[in-house]
């Protein structure tokens, strides 16, 4: 077998990793900790995926733990269900999450109610690229999340940045239940995510927020892409305002961290939520419900969101860019909100 | 049917008159040209998206919509086609520069710049917008060519999808589908031997995806790819029995990719020697050569023809790139019959949420 591919040495060699190198290191490492871990997808033995998340797995695991697929999404997504039941734990790459829809019926109806009908636990981890920007069109940029956030026995993780990607890879791995993971496409290699990781075995629990920055004014609930939107239409704030935006990543979308919502809104007063998804039965709609349930008397204004528009992700640029949530979107709602 | 669209002369071979076989020609030589220049604009920066070709692969396109009733007035026959179905899409009547709309994003497209590359609608002309997701347009032209059987209508729709498509439950299902009813569908199996990296027999045990047609009772055959003629006769039988209302067939065309699986694919994972093998294969110098030994073209024709494809492309990109993109807002339109999607409230002239 192969050595250790370059791509997952870095944080062993002290060096700056991209999201993407993340994934790769974590996912290394919970196939060289635990032989049960092993990995199927569309090209993603010889070729390293369509995005390279597995390059040089394939020399150094082996043909028998990183399988090349047949283009059968809900094929080999309900192998994977065949062999957790029997003590392994599969890792399954859907090439674009936009393809996951013809394993939509597994997911939802074998793999997410398998415990709840005495089938027992199903740990695997079905993780693959998300998200706009990338002039992908309608099937190579979308986001998946809320098709499988109302199924009850699954859950959804979504990293922003290379620390989390890594630690929550590594933590879904470790889940008995299936966990779904998102990775943005445009966060794979963005530089401004570089950074150098921690070498111990680290994991980043799941259904767990992280307060990005704090601020006393406005509660900024989001994830994934947005997290970085946010964080930005926050330093302008301050900037510009003098008003101070807490940001909230999610980091996990189910089960969601209610209680880090609940306490930041607690100290603001204010909520918005700003998601990529789409606006209609987008994640927050949830948000602002339990919000509403859990802490209304603390609230100071209507709660609001910031999303992508009810349609299809349009391929031309200057459509995608008026299609996602932007900057100034999240700066004016912020502005309406402090106004309040 | 199909030799209705060309002049008059005796038939040279597979039934078809020398204007016939220039016309072929011509067809070849301007998807290749159209492609080429794609690639160029590409590399010039023109394009956000992913680029595909169909080098290799041409005579099955080509080849195969000729075998069609093509006509502009929406009573022909029908394809959906692929990205390594260009030469069906051009031979359909899909302009060069309409392509390089699509490829570009620009407004004047006929997506309008929502959707990329070979994915645009034109029923007039018989084709259908087809999806990524694969497999899914066997189901969709399995419908299409119900309803030409339902409302009697002589119409043939012919699906292209790749040989990794195979291995996708949609593709089993609508197979099937236009099987028991008797549709007068015809599948055509791009059989590139690669499914992105992936080669054929890490999608399918068979030899030959004519077996799989076999496992749903319905006719196939298998033709040389990279043989134009071939492709036109296979594909004209089977759409002949679909149009005589014998039911769905398949075509298997068998040939190679020679380029990646896009632009950004290398494609290292390919054995050169094979590659090399293949190229000596390329369908328009196959069928140039054929045609100059059999004496049913000169040099100097192949020669003209060639120019004026190039022309032809040369003159829809130029228009392409001066067209201008699509404005912002307009990703607002037609996402219902009867409204759009709303305009974000944060980018109201006075932002207000109960607007939203
Ligand atoms: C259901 C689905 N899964 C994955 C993909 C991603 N994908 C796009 S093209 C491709 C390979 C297609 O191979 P093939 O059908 O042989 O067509 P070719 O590209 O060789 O013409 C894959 C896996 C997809 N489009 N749809
Ligand atoms: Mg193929």
């Amino acid at each position: 077998m192969g050595g250790k591919p370059d791509s997952v040495t870095k944080t062993e060699r002290r060096e700056p990793v991209t999201l993407l190198e993340a994934i790769s290191e974590g996912l290394f490492e919970e196939m060289e900790r635990d032989e049960r871990v092993f990995l199927m997808g569309e090209d993603i033995g010889v070729y390293g995926g369509a995005f390279k998340v597995t390059r040089g797995f394939l020399d150094h695991f082996g043909e028998e733990r990183v399988i090349d697929t047949p283009i059968s999404e809900g094929g080999f997504t309900g192998a994977a269900a065949g062999a957790a039941h029997m003590g392994l734990r599969p890792v399954v790459e859907m090439q674009f999450m936009d393809f996951i829809s013809p394993a939509y019926d597994v997911i939802t109806n074998y793999i997410a109610t398998s415990l709840y009908r005495g089938s027992g636990p199903l740990p695997l981890v079905i993780r693959g690229p998300v998200g706009g920007g990338n002039r992908g069109g309608p099937f190579h940029s979308q986001n998946v999340e809320m098709a499988f956030f109302h199924t009850p026995g699954l859950k959804i993780v979504y990293p922003s940045t290379a620390y989390d990607a890594k630690g929550l890879v590594k933590a879904a791995i470790r889940d008995d239940n299936p966990v779904i993971i998102e990775e943005h496409k445009g966060l794979y290699r963005a530089p401004f995510l570089r950074e150098v990781l921690p070498e111990d075995d680290y994991i980043v629990p799941l259904g767990k927020a992280n307060v990005v920055r704090e601020g006393s004014g406005l509660t900024v609930v989001t994830y994934g892409m947005m997290v970085h939107r946010s964080v930005e239409a926050a330093e302008v704030l301050h900037q510009e305002d003098g008003f101070e935006v807490e940001v909230l990543d999610l980091r996990t979308l189910s089960p969601l961290d209610d209680e880090a919502i609940v306490e930041s809104v607690k100290k603001t007063g204010r909520l918005l939520v700003v998601h990529e998804d789409t606006r209609t039965g987008g994640i927050a709609g949830e948000i602002a419900m339990r919000v509403s349930e859990k802490a209304f008397e603390w609230l100071d204004a209507p709660m609001l969101r910031v999303t992508a528009i009810d349609a299809p992700v349009p391929y031309a640029g200057a459509l995608e860019d008026y299609f996602l949530p932007q900057i100034e979107d999240i700066v004016t709602a912020a502005r309406y909100l402090a106004a309040y | 049917m199909p030799a209705t669209n060309s002049a008059d002369g005796t038939a040279l071979v597979a039934g078809l008159t020398e204007s016939q076989l220039h016309e072929l020609y011509y067809a070849l030589v301007r998807v290749r040209a159209a492609e080429e220049r794609l690639e160029l604009l590409h590399k010039q920066g023109h394009i956000g998206g992913g680029v595909y070709r169909s080098l290799g692969q041409e005579a099955g396109s080509v080849g195969a919509a000729y075998a069609l009733d093509r006509r502009s007035d929406g009573t022909g026959d029908i394809i959906a086609q692929t990205v390594r179905a260009c030469g069906a899409l051009f031979l359909m009547g899909g302009e060069p520069l309409d392509f390089f709309r699509q490829y570009l994003a620009r407004a004047t497209g006929p997506t309008g710049g929502k959707e990329a590359n070979v994915h645009w609608v034109d029923y007039r002309r018989g084709l259908v917008g087809p999806v990524s997701p694969l497999g899914t347009m066997v189901g969709v032209m399995a419908g299409i060519t119900l309803s030409f059987r339902l409302k009697q209508e002589p119409r043939v729709g012919l699906v292209f999808a790749g040989d990794g498509a195979t291995s996708t439950g949609a593709w089993h299902e609508g197979l099937n589908f236009a099987a028991v009813q008797r549709c007068p569908m015809v599948l055509m199996v791009e059989a590139n031997q690669w499914a992105f990296s992936t080669p054929t027999r890490k999608n399918t045990r068979l030899e030959s995806f004519t077996q799989k047609a076999a496992g749903y009772g319905l006719h196939a055959e298998s033709v040389d790819g990279t043989d134009v003629l071939d492709v036109y006769e296979g594909t004209k039988r089977a759409v002949d029995r679909a149009r005589a209302g014998e039911g769905a067939g398949m075509v298997e065309m068998r040939y190679y990719r020679l380029k990646g699986h896009a632009q950004h694919d290398n494609q290292e994972y390919v054995d050169p020697a094979e590659l090399k093998a293949w190229e000596e294969r390329d369908p328009i110098k196959r069928f140039g050569e054929r045609l100059l030994s059999e004496g049913w073209a000169t040099q100097k024709t192949l020669g003209a023809l060639k120019a004026r494809a190039e022309v032809e492309v040369s003159i829809a990109a130029e228009q392409a790139v001066g067209e201008p993109i699509p404005d912002g807002v307009q990703a607002l339109d037609a996402v219902y019959t009867d409204r759009g999607a709303k305009t974000p409230w944060t980018r109201l002239e006075t932002p207000d949420p109960i607007q939203a």
